[in-house]
């Protein structure tokens, strides 16, 4: 057995510092997916990590001032305010009323600092290889290859709402 | 024209149910027609599946905008190409394409190993037909490509479709999702043959052996479909980077890690009768994560994190992979007694030994990826909370892995057998190693400063030198004996053994694309809004607006910067990185303006504007084309080793002597 020793102590000592690896980043690289809502269910915890937080932008509140974009984030009732301050510039489908996902964190101020935003879905993170997202399947949920099958959202597959995942 | 397709689907279904049921029991009952009748079913699933294809097909090119699939996937004005790959552009097609190269693959099974492998063949052709009737149940009755679009029951058809997402209209990912799903579909057939070899309790190595070749072409056209979408990344989506860790690549990375370790540890089996249960793990592995590859990136269960919607074939994909796993762990556990080695490990400093690690890396890698990946579900699960890890956690991990396996591709295949003495390590190592060294310290005395590209960049040398200096030392032998000339004697000797020189190429294609990684910590970035005649740096090179201009076709707006480039005062030309805005698919692209040499990449986004003012992403990425470079000498080394050797090998056994005696092989 004493050869299988010196094989075990490296193996042990390969997976030990992987591991040691993985778990010392894991708290630094996680990202929490919140709702607007939910943001403010988290209290103080919220101020500490690392956000991605989901709603939609209130009409006309987008401003544009030096260095930064302020607007407001809305779900239901709960409005957030937040301040991008990103060095990308905003994806083209960021605009009134649109679905965001902003990262970032919660500052003491009550604001919600962004390094990134996310309109619904930005270019970055574009489907895969043919892999067109779900939004893009057509919503007619007609039976397999029966024709004659009722659909009523079928017959018009050319509206924007189809798209917007993209 | 639908109902064909339909039908044809609903009758492979049928027919691949009997292939099931008719090479089984023609196998257990020993009748001969059975067999012969389930093989022929095998070839009229893929007449059946090919039929529903070529409709599927049809309809596309003719634009027949009464079928759901056509309309949201295809518009009229697309160029035809475009429309035919639209054939994988989304999930009906993509799930049909999937089961049409599995039928392709399994006829093709059956055509070519005819009268071989009369004992595990039914059972090979068995395994694979439940794959298919699988995916044949994803295509007819869950998610058909056959769905026409219907107002109260009748049938309408929209005046022109939704087109094909602009980001997707790019040579590269054109064949890159054919090139995936060929990789992904042809694990299935490696796979069939050791679950056959398992249940029959055949003896030895025939299924590797009958399987090498394939899993070899199914492993490049794995990887090239991955290569191709990081092409694609970098090329088409304006941002710099070809990999970002983003779950559906990681899906297709998945399955090339595990594949890559069965790759190498089936040598292990081949040469001494090694790690027989672990082959089986890695290709059922293999397999399933394939699977589930096709699984994550078709059922939006990671996606879902983005807000997209999940898909109704998730739960089929959870339970077929359940049974599959539950029955391959199984039946593993049931034969383990017929897959005992015969002979043992002796020295840590050993080629068994380096495959042994180069395994483990590859696994322990493999499953740290899966980790990060599931993550945002798992903790969804089990923590109710949605938490995603980032590169960053990704890049941590996988860069001291990928360094690791680096070091063991340079001194894995010097390495003797059983074990390696003093002497040999002298003389493979020496200098490999003192050049290292050097190439080191020059680094760090030349200015640099991050110790992963600096170790990367030293063992980037240490193993092309030990490369190089085998084939030297090889081609040398043959010279000396035919005075043939080194170069021909280097073609010689890769001919003599293409699966070994094949393999050099193959591990020099990765250290190029170390090389290309390495050059990532200095990458430069800068942003600037620029009206015209301003000028803006990044790095070394200034650009100057001369022009902003724009434009109008049918298909899309589009804004074009028009830049002077130099480099420390040298002209350079013009470069002119333009965006576009698609009308109808209201999405903007980037058509970035590159500027590629060896050394480094100048990049331009044209990112947006406002007014007068465009907003410009400039990089510069140091020795980024050596990934490129690497990739395509990778490909050339797997096409190598699929060329037959001059001199055919049989691979005699290393005779077990000495303590190994009393495990001495178990199988008749």
């Amino acid at each position: 057995m004493k050869k299988y020793g010196k094989f075990a102590a490296l193996i042990v000592v390969i997976l030990g510092s992987l591991l040691f690896v993985a778990m010392q980043g894991i708290q630094s690289s996680q990202t929490y997916y919140k709702t607007v809502t939910e943001l403010r269910k988290m209290g103080d915890d919220a101020q500490k990590r690392h956000i991605r937080v989901g709603g939609d932008v209130q009409a006309n509140s987008i401003v544009h001032e030096a260095g930064f974009v302020k607007f407001n984030l809305v779900q239901d009732k709960e409005v957030l305010r937040v301040a991008y301050e990103g060095r990308d510039p905003l994806p083209d489908t960021f605009r009134d009323g649109a679905q965001a996902l902003a990262a970032g964190k919660l500052g003491a101020d009550g604001v919600f600092h962004a390094q990134e935003i996310q309109a619904k879905c930005a270019s970055k993170y574009a489907p895969a290889p043919g892999m067109a997202p779900q939004g893009l399947q057509p919503k007619a949920p007609a039976t397999q290859g029966a024709p004659n099958t009722m659909s009523p959202n079928g017959a018009s597959p050319g509206g924007d709402s189809m798209r917007s995942s993209l | 024209m639908e109902n064909v397709g339909a039908l044809a689907l609903l009758l492979a279904f049928c027919i691949s149910l009997y292939a099931i049921v008719a090479s089984v029991t023609g196998r257990l009952k020993n009748k001969p027609f059975l067999i012969l009748s389930g093989a022929r079913a095998v070839i009229a699933v893929w007449l059946l599946v090919t039929t529903a294809a070529g409709v599927l097909i049809y309809s596309l090119m003719t634009g027949d905008m009464r079928m759901a699939y056509v309309a949201s996937h295809t518009n009229r004005a697309m160029p035809t190409f475009y429309k035919f790959s639209a054939w994988w552009g989304g999930q009906e097609g993509s799930l049909l394409f999937w089961s049409w190269i599995l039928s392709t693959y399994g006829a093709v099974v059956v055509l070519t190993s005819k009268n071989r492998h009369r004992l595990i063949m039914p059972w090979a052709l068995a395994i694979l037909e439940c794959v298919q009737l699988f995916f044949l149940i994803l295509n007819a009755f869950v998610v058909s490509p056959f769905q026409v679009l219907a107002l109260d029951k009748v049938v309408t058809s929209v005046p022109d479709g939704l087109g094909l997402n602009p980001l997707l209209q790019y040579w590269a990912m054109v064949i890159h999702p054919p090139m995936l799903y060929l990789g992904y579909v042809g694990f299935a057939v490696p796979f069939a043959f050791a679950m056959g070899s398992l249940i029959t309790k055949a003896p030895g190595e025939s299924w590797i052996h009958t399987t090498r070749r394939w899993t070899i072409v199914t492993w490049l056209f794995q990887g090239t479909g991955i290569m191709l979408g990081s092409a694609w990344a970098y090329h088409v989506l304006g941002w710099g980077g070809y990999w970002m860790w983003d779950p559906v690549e990681n899906a297709s990375l998945l399955p090339w890690l595990a594949s890559t370790a069965f790759l190498h540890s089936v040598m292990m089996q081949e040469k001494k009768g090694m790690m027989k249960v672990w082959n089986m793990v890695l290709i059922a592995a293999t397999f399933f994560l394939c699977i589930y590859g096709t699984f994550l990136t078709r059922s939006g269960i990671i996606s879902s994190v983005h807000a997209f919607a999940e898909s109704p074939i998730g739960k089929y994909f959870v339970t077929f992979l359940s049974v599959g796993i539950a029955a391959t762990v199984w039946l593993i556990l049931d034969r383990l007694p017929y897959l005992k080695s015969e002979s043992e490990l002796e020295s840590v400093v050993s080629r068994e030994s380096s495959f042994l690690f180069n395994n483990l890396i590859l696994l322990a890698s493999c499953f740290a990826v899966l980790w990060g990946t599931m993550f945002p579900v798992l903790t969804e699960k089990f923590a109710s909370e949605k938490i995603s890890l980032d590169a960053v956690w990704f890049n941590r991990l996988m860069v001291p892995i990928g360094l690791f396996l680096l070091f063991l591709t340079g001194v894995g295949p010097l390495f003797a057998w059983r074990r390696t003495s003093m002497e040999s390590l002298r003389k493979n190592f020496q200098w490999p190693g003192i050049g290292m060294l050097v190439v080191v310290a020059g680094l760090y005395i030349g200015g640099m400063r991050y110790p992963y590209s600096i170790i990367s960049l030293g063992l980037c040398f240490f193993v092309a030198a030990t490369i190089v200096l085998e084939f030297l030392r090889g081609a040398a032998a043959i010279n000396e004996k035919t005075k043939m000339g080194l170069v021909p004697a280097i073609v010689e000797l890769t001919y003599r053994n293409t699966r070994r020189y094949g393999g050099y190429l193959v591990h020099m294609g990765m250290v190029l694309m170390f090389i290309g990684w390495s050059g990532h910590p200095f990458n430069q970035t800068a942003v600037g809004e620029v009206n015209k005649g301003d000028t803006m740096t990044v790095g070394s090179y200034s650009l100057k607006v001369v022009n902003l201009t724009e434009g109008e076709t049918d298909d899309y707006v589009w804004d074009t910067a028009i830049l002077d480039v130099s480099k420390n005062g040298q002209p350079l030309g013009q470069l002119e990185p333009t965006r576009r805005f698609y009308k109808t698919a209201k999405q903007g692209t980037a058509e970035v303006a590159l500027r590629t040499r060896l050394n480094e990449d100048l990049y331009i986004n044209y990112a947006s504007r406002e007014g007068n003012k465009a907003t410009l992403q400039a990089y510069v990425f140091p020795l980024v084309t050596w990934i490129w470079v690497g990739c395509v000498v990778l490909i050339c080394g797997t096409l190598v080793c699929l060329i037959p050797s001059k001199v055919a090998r049989s691979y005699p056994r290393t005779e077990v002597v000495g303590v190994g005696k009393k495990n001495a092989p178990v199988e008749a």
